[in-house]
Order: structure tokens, then sequence, then C-alpha cells
């Protein structure tokens, strides 16, 4: 899919989190959202991207997709 | 003329829980203290003989026609404006009483005409009825006196008195030579609908009703419910579909298919035909009220454009190919598997919609989930109340509204907030309108000044007219006038809700820069009146809001929904009749819909796919293993689709090309997948991009539940044959079946059964206890045997309310030179949704083309003048509206309906959404404004897409032989 529009996404998640005072929490907020509410292949592509250098995401989004756990495929 | 089946008990159902006991013509009977004589006389079986009262309406006492006597009282008092009292003794029938009237009906028969064997009310006229029941046998008077009846006068002047019929409303016509004055219609009008359109003009012999300003009805403020037309007992106000048909022989109860406030009606009918749609008195959401969609807006479901035959083709520029159902489901069901064998399982998905029942809803879903394999199912609920789900799971623990409609009798301070309930809830509209000329304070918080800021005897304490896509800063505001001034309902607070989470929230709403003087630049709205409207809602009472799509449709829906539900936390708004937190639903089962397990991520109950007992259970009942991770969104299917991902879609009653946001990304997409198989009763918009088309019911059709914006389920029942020869329901099920996933049920109630089987709060619902209750507000289950009216009573659902954080974040779709306006969009009464069904019908009339208001300093800028062609661009695309100029916009903000597909108004619309459920900011575009001569690139185009695909159906070729 369109990763700039998933960046986007994300991004607006994080941005909802970002009110969390404890980082802790707003972290796992922000996977715990991904995780319930997107498909895997979604989360799977952007975790792909993170580790590609993760262009565009704003570092707390950055830092939720990196714990997020999706299977290979 | 009121239902051809219902009791009228002549005056209102007293409250009262302290009874009276009195005597009616010797017999003792106890009723409610406040209830009339003639009410208590009708519910004993005794009917005094009545005119002027009605039980929709208060008594007033004109007729005379409902004397009776009364043992130590002088003369004959009128038994509807009489309340009973202890120990009164009533005699209904004497021979003084029975001169009284029949002198009372002798002078309205003189003033009538005598052509009832042709009469439309003929069979259920009050008047005829009346004059037999008193015996008239004479008129002395004579018919030749002064006179409403004739045109001429015996010497061939024109009689000044006479009135010509009205034919105006395309629904009923007006024959004021029928009128006997009674004013019910006008009654009905202030009364129950709230319009005060009637007045009774002149007084005594000369008094005529009139339409305001002695107008036309169509030219008058009426707004077509027909409240006055089922009010009247004669036949001056007639629907024309019953001149038309004459009198029905049956009626049967079913529940509208448009908006959210599921209003029930009595369909009445011959055979198979619908003579007229009356609503049902004792309906738990209306009351006996209605709208003119509901009561009037039904010739769709006869409309010729209906198309009753499956049809397939390989492309979509080729003719369609009519085919039996055999043959259009073993299609669909080979397209699909090719699909998947080719792309993965993945590949395929199907949409359900707020337009169908609660079973045709599981059903798809148990189809997309059990037989495709997969969780990529959604429904249009996604693009209009997603939000309301998630941020009342969050904070309460249930994804929806806490109270009933009537819980608003109790209420002390209404608080609407992005809701048009007038025009888009217009049953509730009118209810809500009622209590507050009863004398319930208002506030609004919209960007428009919508009807209810100043209707006829209601104004609101507070209109905040913010800017669009500032709802969070506005309730941030407001949170903080709660907590900084001491505002908080701290025992409610201390008792209900999670400590810490409060703590943090308390902390964070008290910032100055939640402050409503910090936010002013943001909302556009003066800090005092924010302040004020802040202490108005925190202690005036019983405080209840209510919310629509002007709530969620936003980048930050979610938030504002959570928003809402601390707010009434704090101020302890919840758990007690007249409070809430009251989501306006827009299209008839958008509750049903979700509730029904048809968002990506959950089972039917609001249950994580994740959940491991859930899918369990699930696994058993449907005897297949089930996925553990969401599935995709209508708009990741999109995105799926043009990557190449997804090939096959399964849409049953939506039409995503017309109501989707950004519809050039949709229709690409569209065009991008291999089969699109839609269901549906006409040729719409997405169906010009499908592959197979199988034709729907409408729900005239079917029989199933709907669940309306109360948590209220409610019957839909069959009273005609499917055109088609199927219910949607068995479509899906043969669908099921020709897949390899067998489905065998007999009737809908099986469907309902095995939810009920299968859904926590459903455990109690069947249709047999729905027959017997009449309605049921889920849950319903052991705890709850006839279902729930208040939620959150003692605690909450999940257990403590919760308190959520909501930074105001503002929109990325920001104003700047190439695009300075803001286009927020809504819907208006006399049109529901895309159109579809709307469209074709007479309420067209009241608008047959979607117009983009314009404030007048905007349009003077842009040289506009009323009717002008005007262009609206924004980054994702632009067309072409005609312009209204209109006050009710603020400067800088543009409005436009989208109930026409031509008009393109999600052309404009873009790709920004809902950053918790991606539904889409349709409420927030930044566009530009110019004055044209010719329609957009876009409509043009899509005018000759559209030519070419009504071309192809033309062209269809029929491989059944049929002629
Ligand atoms: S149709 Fe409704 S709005 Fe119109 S006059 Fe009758 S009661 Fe009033
Ligand atoms: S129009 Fe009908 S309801 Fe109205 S005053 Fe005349 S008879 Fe009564
Ligand atoms: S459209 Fe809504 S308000 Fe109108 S009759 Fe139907 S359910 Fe009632
Ligand atoms: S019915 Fe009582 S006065 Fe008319």
């Amino acid at each position: 899919m369109n990763i700039e529009r998933l960046v986007a996404m994300a991004n607006d998640i994080s941005n909802y989190f970002a009110a969390e005072p404890d980082h802790a929490m707003a972290v796992e907020g922000i996977r715990d959202h991904l995780t319930k509410f997107w498909d895997p292949v979604m989360r799977r592509q952007l975790k792909a991207h993170v580790t590609a250098g993760g262009d565009g995401l704003t570092p707390l989004a950055r830092e939720a997709v990196e714990r997020v756990v999706v299977s290979p495929n | 003329m009121l239902s051809i089946v219902d009791i009228d008990y002549g005056t209102p159902k007293s409250t009262s829980e302290k009874t009276v006991a009195l005597q009616i013509d010797g017999r003792t009977l106890n009723v409610p203290e406040g209830t009339s004589v003639m009410r208590a006389a009708a519910q004993a079986g005794i009917s005094i003989p009545k005119l002027c009262a009605t039980d929709m309406l208060e008594a007033f006492g004109s007729c005379r026609l409902c004397l009776v006597e009364i043992e130590g009282r002088k003369g004959y008092p009128a038994s509807c404006t009489t309340p009973v009292t202890a120990g009164m003794k009533v005699s209904t029938q004497t021979p003084k009483l029975a001169e009284i009237r029949r002198g009372v009906m002798e002078l309205y028969i003189s003033d009538h005409p005598l052509d009832c064997l042709t009469c439309p009310a003929n069979g259920h006229c009050e008047l005829q009825d009346m004059a037999g029941v008193v015996g008239l046998r004479e008129v002395r008077y004579g018919y030749d006196g002064a006179n409403h009846v004739y045109a001429e006068t015996k010497q061939g002047e024109a009689n000044p008195l006479f009135v010509a019929k009205d034919e105006s409303n395309p629904y009923f016509t007006f024959d004021p030579s029928k009128c006997i004055a009674c004013s019910r219609c006008v009654r009905a009008c202030d009364e129950v609908q709230g319009t005060f359109a009637l007045t009774i003009q002149g007084r005594g012999f000369e008094s005529k009703v009139a339409a305001s300003q002695d107008n036309r009805f169509l030219d008058s403020e009426c707004v077509s419910c027909g409240a006055c037309v089922q009010a009247c007992p004669t036949a001056t106000l007639s629907e024309k579909s019953l001149i038309d048909k004459g009198q029905a022989e049956h009626s049967v109860i079913t529940t509208c298919a448009y908006c959210g406030v599921g209003c029930s009606f009595r369909a009445e009918m011959k055979g198979e035909e619908i003579v007229r749609m009356v609503p049902d008195k004792n309906g738990h959401a209306n009351h006996g009220h209605s709208c003119v969609k509901g009561r009037f807006a039904i010739g769709y479901a006869t409309h010729p454009d209906r198309i009753t035959t499956p049809m397939i083709r390989a492309k979509i520029s080729d003719p369609w190919k009519i085919v039996s159902w055999e043959v259009a489901f073993a299609h669909v069901a080979n397209e699909f598997r090719r699909i998947q064998g080719n792309y993965g399982k993945h590949a395929i998905g199907g949409i359900t919609s707020s337009r169908c029942t609660n079973e045709e809803t599981y059903l798809v879903q148990k189809l997309v989930r059990a037989g495709f394999g997969n969780n990529n199912v959604d429904t249009c609920a996604r693009v209009c109340h997603s939000p309301t789900g998630y941020g009342l799971k969050a904070t309460m623990g249930e994804s929806a509204g806490t109270q009933d409609f009537d819980s608003i009798e109790q209420t002390d301070v209404v608080l609407v907030i992005g809701a048009n309930p007038t025009d888009a809830h217009p049953v509730f509209g009118s209810q809500m309108k009622q209590r507050l000329r009863a004398g319930a304070r208002l506030i609004v918080i919209d960007p428009r000044r919508i009807d209810l800021v100043r209707t006829p005897h209601i104004k609101a304490d507070y209109h905040l007219k913010l800017k669009p896509g500032t709802n969070v800063a506005m309730l941030n505001s407001l949170a903080h006038v709660i907590v900084t001034e001491g505002l908080v309902d701290e025992a409610f607070v201390a008792q209900r809700c999670e400590p810490e989470a409060f703590t943090k929230w308390r902390a964070f709403v008290a910032q100055e820069k939640c402050s409503p003087e910090a936010m002013a630049a943001q909302t556009g709205v003066p800090a005092e009146a924010v302040r004020g409207a802040a202490r108005l809602y925190a202690t005036g009472g019983n405080g209840a809001i209510y919310y629509g799509l002007g709530v969620t449709e936003h980048a930050q829906g979610s938030t504002a929904v959570m928003g809402i539900a601390n707010l009434a936390m704090a101020t302890g708004n919840i758990g007690r009749e007249g409070v809430g937190v009251n989501p306006l639903r827009g299209q008839n089962n958008v509750q049903g819909s979700c509730d029904m397990g048809s968002f990506p991520h959950e089972f039917p109950g609001y249950r994580h796919v994740g959940d491991v007992a859930t899918r369990e259970l699930f696994e058993k009942a449907w005897g297949v293993p089930l996925l553990d991770e969401p599935g995709l969104r209508i708009p990741n299917m999109f995105e799926a689709a043009l990557d190449g991902s997804f090939k096959g879609l399964y849409i049953e009653g939506e039409d995503i090309a017309q109501s989707d946001p950004d519809t050039q990304h949709v229709t690409a997409a569209l065009s991008a997948m291999e089969c699109i198989v839609v269901q549906d009763l006409f040729l719409n918009e997405t169906a010009k991009y499908a592959h197979v088309f199988l034709p729907g019911s409408s729900f005239l059709e079917k029989d199933g539940t709907f669940t309306n914006a109360e948590r209220r389920v409610s019957r839909v029942r069959k009273v005609m044959a499917p055109k088609a020869g199927y219910a949607d329901w068995e479509i899906t099920q043969e669908l099921a079946r020709a897949m390899g996933y067998p489905m065998n049920y007999s009737h809908a109630s099986e469907i309902m059964d095995e939810i009920a089987r299968l859904t926590p709060t459903f455990h109690g619902v069947s249709f047999d206890t729905i027959d017997r209750l009449g309605s049921i507000q889920w849950p319903c289950n052991e705890d709850h045997p006839e279902g729930t009216r208040v939620m959150h009573v003692d605690e909450f659902v999940r257990g403590k309310g919760r308190f959520m954080l909501t930074e105001y974040v503002p929109t990325s779709e920001k104003v700047n030179a190439e695009h300075p306006l803001i286009l927020t969009t809504g819907r208006i009464l006399s049109q529901y949704n895309v159109g579809a069904q709307t469209r074709r019908t007479a309420n067209v009339m009241w608008h047959d083309e979607d117009r983009l208001e314009i404030h007048p300093h905007d349009a003077e800028e842009r040289g506009i003048n009323e009717n002008d062609w005007v262009g609206i661009a924004s980054r994702a695309g632009d067309t072409v509206l005609r312009a209204m100029i209109s006050e009710r916009m603020q400067p800088g903000v543009v409005y436009t309906t989208f109930h026409f597909p031509g008009s393109g108004a999600n052309v404009i619309t873009t790709e920004n959404s809902d950053w918790a459920t991606n539904c889409p900011e349709y409420k927030v575009t930044a566009v530009q404004v110019t004055r044209v001569s010719q329609p957009s690139e876009w409509q043009k185009r899509f005018r000759t897409f559209s030519n070419e695909q009504q071309a192809l159906l033309d062209q269809s070729v029929d491989t059944l032989g049929q002629p």
C-alpha cells in the first residue's frame, strides 16, 4: 500500500498519544492501537519502512512501530 | 385520518402513578390521576362522541360533542377537558345529552358537503361516524345558507367563504370545503411537530384553516411531516395515495428504513399494495409521529428503475447479461475462488451497510470470516460513527448511546453538538423541541446556525458558532471551565471513575492552553460565551449531550467523542434519566451494523478477533477455524486494490462510489478490481463499476430487525413478496453455499436466534420477545430480561469510567492562499444519504439539486450571485454547483449536501481521516470557490460514463430467453 498514507496514519495516531505524560504509556498506546486495528499487511509494511530508515514518521510513532510484533507473512 | 385499527382514547395518557376511583355509567373504574373523563371511559370500552379531541393532542374542548352529566355538577361539562376526581359519578348517555349532541351535529352537517359515498375518508370519517352515533336524521337548516361548501351561491355569484382545494403538496391534499374547524391539524403541527405552520383564521362560522401567510402548503413553512393529515377527522387533509387507492383492509407494523430514529409504522395495505404509512402510536421511538421521509417517501420501492434480475459481465465496458440466480451465484463463487487461488486468501472482502437488517449484516460478516476465511469486512458506519464506537468504548465500556429518546423529558439542559436533529433526525427533533418549549435550556455548538438555534417558541441560550475542525478545542475549553471553576461532581467521579486517569485529565484540561481565552483564536468563539455554556451545562440540572456526524467526521472524531464522555462523567451526567451521551445515528441501522460485528477487528458484540475465548466460541458455532488478526477497513481495501493485492469485493446495500470521500481515488480502486459484486435495489454509482449485480429487496419485502440510535431493536416485517425473488439474507446464504460454506436458515428469526446465542448483550433477544414487547433496547439478557433503557446506572460497563486525554491537534487540512475557504457537508430533511431512495420520490420537490451555501460576504468578494454556477476546488478535485447565498454560514465557511451523484461533493473531500478509526474528515476541506460557466471536467467525465453505463444496461442481453 501507499507508504506515505501509512506513515501519515501512524503519525495521526502518535499525535493523539503524544498528550500522555508517561512516555512508556504513550508508546504502548500506539503499539496496542496498531496491533488491534491494523491489518498485519499494513503493520508489516510499516515495520519494513522503519527498518529502512522510517522516513516521515514522528519519533514517537517510530518507537512504537519498532515494538509492534507481526508474523512474517 | 387516524390509523384504521388503533383505538383513539381522545386525550393523552396520564403518567401519574396515583389512581383515582370513579363511576361511569354505573361502572366503577380505577384510572391514573390526571386522566380525562373521556379517556377513562374509553379505556373501559365506553366511547363518548367526540370530534375535536384525539389522544395525540392535548384536549381543546371546542366541538361540544363530548358533553356528559356529572352528579352534583351543574350543566354539561366536556369530558375531554374534565379530569377525573375521586368518587365522581358520570353519565355519558342521557336524553338531554342526545339532544344537545344531535344539535351540534346538525350544525356541522349543514355546512358540509354530502358526498360521503365518493369521499376518500368514507368508512373512516369521524364526522360521518358521529352523525351515525348521535342518530342525526335531519338537517333543519337546509344547505342553502352561508356555507364553505360550494364555489358559487344559489344566485350564481362567487361564494366568498369558499376556498378551492390545495393540491400543491405532492403527498396530500387540503380541501377546505370539508373542514369542520376542529383545529386538530393546527394543534398537531404546533404540539407534535413543532413547526407552527398552520393557523385558524377568523372566528366562529368564518373560521378557517390556513397554512402560513395563506400560502399554498408547498410554499408555506410546512415540512410535510403529515401529522396534520393523520389528525384530521374528515377528508379535508387526505393522503393522495388514499384518494387514489381507497381504504386499506389490513395493516402491518414495521420500522422505517431511513434514519436512526427508527420510527415504528403501520403499513396500511390492500393485499400486497401499500395504501399509506401511518406512524404507530405505540411505537417506542416515535409515539405516533413521523417525518416526510418515512411516511411519504416510499415510492422508490416500486420505482421502475429497480432491477429485479441478476446480471453479470466480464468487463465494465461490456453490456450486462441477464442471468438466472443459479448462474449468478456460481459465477460469483468461481470468480472469488479464482481470485483467492491467484492472489491469496486475503484478496477478497465484503462491505455491509447500515441500511441492511441486523440479520443481513450478521450474515455478510459470517460469510467473510467463515466462508472467505479472512476478516476483510467493514460497514459504511466506518464513514459515519466509527469514532462513536471507539470513543464510548474507551471511556465508558460500551459502543452505544446511554439513554432512550424519552429520557429527554427529564432533561434540564440540552447540549447539541455537531448534529442537526430537525433535519437529520426529525421525529426526535420534534420531541426535543417539545421539551425545549416546556422550558429546558439549550446550548448549540455548530458552525452553522441550524434551525434549532431559533425556531418558533425556542431560542438557544448559547450558540457557540465555532470554526469547523475545532470541536476538541471547544470541548477542552468547556472542561477547563468545569475543572477550574470547581464545577466537577466530585462525589460521582470519586465513586464511579478511575482516580489516576481522572487526576491526569484534570491536570491536563486545567492547563492555561485549554482555557476558552487561549482557545478563542482557534475556535472563533468569545470566551465568555464558552464559560457561560459550561456553567449552564454543569449546574443547570440534568444535562444531556446529543451529537452527530459533526463530531465524528473529523480528523479528531474519536478524540471529540471521548471529550464528550469526559464532560458527562465530570459533571455526573451519566447513569440516570434525563442525562447521558447520545449519538444521533445517521442511517436506520448504524447501531445494528456495528453491533453485528461488521468491523474487521471484532466479532458481534464488540469482541476483538484476538480474544481467544470469543474466537473459540465462534469457531465452534461456525465449524471453521477463524483468523485472530484484524482485516482491512474500507479505505485500506481501496489502497490494497490500487497496489494490486485486493481484487474482489461483495457489497451489500452500500454505494461507496458516491458516499465515500475522494471519489476519484475510490473509482480508481474499483476499476483496479477483477470482480465487484453489488447487491442493491438500483444500478447505483458503485454498480456502474461492478461485474455482478444481485437485485436486493426493499425493507417492505423481508423480515428482520433494525437497531436505532437508542439501541432499540425493532422488527421489520415483510408486507409484500421480494420483487427479485429473494430477501437479501437469502442471497448471502445462497452465495455462501455456492462457495462451499453451507448455511441453512429457513427464516430471518433463526439468524437472530444464532446472534442471541453467541452475543451476551443479545442473549434475551428473539423475534418472539420483540413481538411481545414491541421493541427491545439491548443489553437484553438474564440480568435485563426486558432490555435496558438507561446504561451505566450503578457502574460503567467497563467497571470504572475512564477519563481520556484529548489534546487538540489542528487538522492538517488548512486554509491557504490557494484554498482560502472551508467546505463542510451535511444533509437536509427531505433527502436521505446518497439519495438513491429519496431522489426516486416526490421529495425532490423540496430539494432537486445540491447547492453550495455561501456567506454574502464571501459571495460578494467573488462576484457570486444567487443561483450562479460556481466551481469548488480542493486539493483532491473540483466540481460545480449552483450558489445559494445564506447568512446561516459564517464568513469563510461554505456548505453543501451530497444527495445527488452528479454534484460530486465527494470529488472534493480528501483522504484525511480520524486517527483512530479512519472515519473520513468530511466536515473540513479547504477549497476555493469561483464563478464559472460550465461543469467541471470531472462532471463531464461523470456524465459521459453514466450515460455509457445506462446504455450498457439498456443493451443488456437476456440469456434467460424472456422477452
Ligand atoms: S404536514 Fe406537518 S409541518 Fe406540514 S402543516 Fe401538517 S403538521 Fe405542520
Ligand atoms: S383540516 Fe381537518 S383537522 Fe384541520 S380543522 Fe379542518 S377538519 Fe379539523
Ligand atoms: S426518516 Fe427517521 S424520523 Fe423520519 S420517519 Fe423515518 S425513522 Fe422517523
Ligand atoms: S371532543 Fe371534547 S369538546 Fe370536542
